[in-house]
């Protein structure tokens, strides 16, 4: 009897551990956003999807902590965050409105071995369901497919207010190619001359848009947790298999 | 100050809840109390509040180390509600719509010491910070002051309540910084 | 409205308690038999501990409390964990 083959890539997941960051660059990502780029030399490298747990602690102790999706990084090289401002949030107000270049983080990670895409593993094609700032991590997935020049099917469906809400827009606009498609959803306002219905994401642009259940895609889906229970139910309604469905909520409505 | 050790002073009211928030109508709403006699003593919303609400203004520490000091509430004494309750039991357990749990000595509950609270900062208790009643014990850690108060039960032992199991400590003083086990 | 993340936020907390990430690890609530991987429970992370729900039945299937110097955890919801090796 033999054994079933041991992907070598479950040996070579990088391991977790707290580091310290330094802020190299901070830029406005959206007008509620930023884009944060971090200096980490003990930084392992992380698998697309991953995240990081970023500690706050103030000048009386007071700790605070909260998990974000990682764009990109390298191995002992950099870290980049597109972090967005909640409004009523404890975190993201200071990492989007008063973290400067020169200032130190405590962060932990990469963490998250259920949420994340390797090249390599399956020529299944690939779904991806981003809403609003949940893009981050599939964004991350799509970057990591064209640095490996994966030939996989990739499609993002990106669910978003405006065209200035959009995250990494310029990037994922440079990915698009035969192995890469990107769908855009506006749902406030969509920019001059877009040709489709500006409005929610409805089940039917879902099932139009996106790759057909009965191509047994892998999908992620992240963004609020509202949006992702109901793209995740429709995504089932439609013969999706739950177990082809990874979601990553990010909280809210 | 009026800080216990540990805690950080703040201005608004984080919400913090162990599962989803219960939508609890007052004309459905009920307060069970059950003694060792098996008798089951019933109040409707109506029925608490006429036992008398009175103004508080209280204190409030958090474990996760924030707190709010002069806090304005109104409420119902835990007095009044047990004022024709006679039990040889010495500990309570207060139960929640949603299934939350916590465990108190009976005297952390009497003497002026504790209320069920149906208004705070000045308007009806908000269902995400409990409403529409909840308990308010300011003398004890605030995951004590059980919200969706649903029921209290007479206990012999001090049994541990939802979060006491789960690694908090069994009385939750937190001028002596009792947070944990 | 209390809002609930999933699994996936636990993957920090449990670092240190597992030799490797165990949010894709399946595991089984002891209410109601539902069998998913730990990201996919309804995490509550806006209370005195991390609490995990089954998405299934609502139960409580683990906990996690911080306290400093230690950490509290309680599997107790779930009847099993399945580790890859």
């Amino acid at each position: 009897m033999s054994a079933p083959p041991v992907t070598p890539a479950l040996r070579l997941r990088p391991r977790s551990a707290w580091h310290v960051a330094t802020v190299v660059e901070t830029r406005r990502e959206t007008p509620t956003a930023a884009r944060l780029v971090l200096d980490v030399p003990t930084w392992p490298g992380a698998d697309a999807g991953s995240h990081l747990d970023l500690r706050l602690t103030a000048p009386d102790g007071y700790q605070a902590s909260r998990s974000y999706s990682i764009a990109s990084s390298t191995p002992h090289g950099q870290v980049v965050l597109a972090v967005d401002e909640l409004p009523d949030g404890e975190v993201s107000p200071f990492l989007v409105r008063e973290v400067r270049a020169g200032d130190q983080l405590e962060l932990h990670g990469p963490l998250g071995a259920f949420f994340v895409w390797r090249p390599g593993e399956s020529a299944r094609p690939v779904q991806l369901v981003a809403g609003g700032s949940g893009v981050v991590p599939l964004y991350a997935m799509a970057a990591a497919h064209g640095v490996a020049a994966d030939t996989t099917r990739f499609q993002l469906l990106y669910s978003v207010r405006t065209a200035a809400d959009t995250f990494f827009a310029d990037e994922l606009a440079a990915l698009t190619g035969p192995a890469f498609g990107l769908d855009v959803v506006y749902t406030r306002e969509a920019p001059d001359g877009w040709p489709d219905a500006v409005g929610r994401l409805t089940r039917e642009t879902l099932a139009a848009r996106t790759v057909p259940a009965v191509q047994r895609p892998r999908v992620y889906v992240c963004g609020s947790t509202g949006f992702v229970e109901a793209v995740a139910r429709w995504l089932q309604e439609l013969g999706h298999a739950a177990d082809d469905i990874h979601t990553e909520r990010f909280g809210g409505i | 100050m009026r800080l216990p050790p540990g805690q950080t002073l703040v201005q608004d009211w984080p919400v913090l809840s162990a599962g989803p928030t219960p939508q609890i109508d007052t004309a459905d709403w009920e307060l069970t109390l059950q003694d060792e006699t098996g008798a089951d003593h019933r109040w409707s919303w109506d029925e608490l509040l006429a036992l008398g609400v009175e103004d508080v203004t209280v204190d409030i520490h958090c474990v996760t180390h924030w707190s709010r000091l002069g806090m304005s509430w109104r409420g119902v004494s835990l007095d009044k509600v047990f004022e024709n309750v006679e039990s040889e039991h010495e500990y309570v357990m207060a139960h929640s719509y949603g299934g939350y749990t916590t465990n108190l000595p009976l005297e952390d509950l009497l003497d002026g010491k504790a209320w069920i609270a149906t208004e705070a900062d000045g308007g009806p208790l908000h269902p995400e910070h409990g409403g529409p009643a909840r308990l308010l014990v300011p003398h004890l850690y605030f995951w004590k002051s059980a919200k969706w108060l649903h029921g209290l039960t007479m206990m012999p032992d001090n049994e541990p309540g939802f979060w006491e199991q789960y690694g908090y400590h069994i009385y939750g003083d937190p001028w002596k910084e009792e947070r944990y086990w | 409205m209390t809002h609930h993340l999933d699994g996936n936020v636990l993957a920090g907390a449990l670092s240190e308690i597992f030799t490797s990430d165990v949010t894709a690890a399946r595991a089984r609530c002891a209410g109601c038999g539902q069998t998913s991987a730990i990201a996919e429970a309804m995490v509550y992370t806006d209370a005195p501990g991390l609490v995990a729900r089954c998405a299934g039945c609502d139960q409580v299937l683990a906990t996690v409390v911080d306290a400093g110097d230690r950490v509290m955890l309680s599997l107790a919801g779930l009847s099993a964990i399945e580790l890859r090796r």
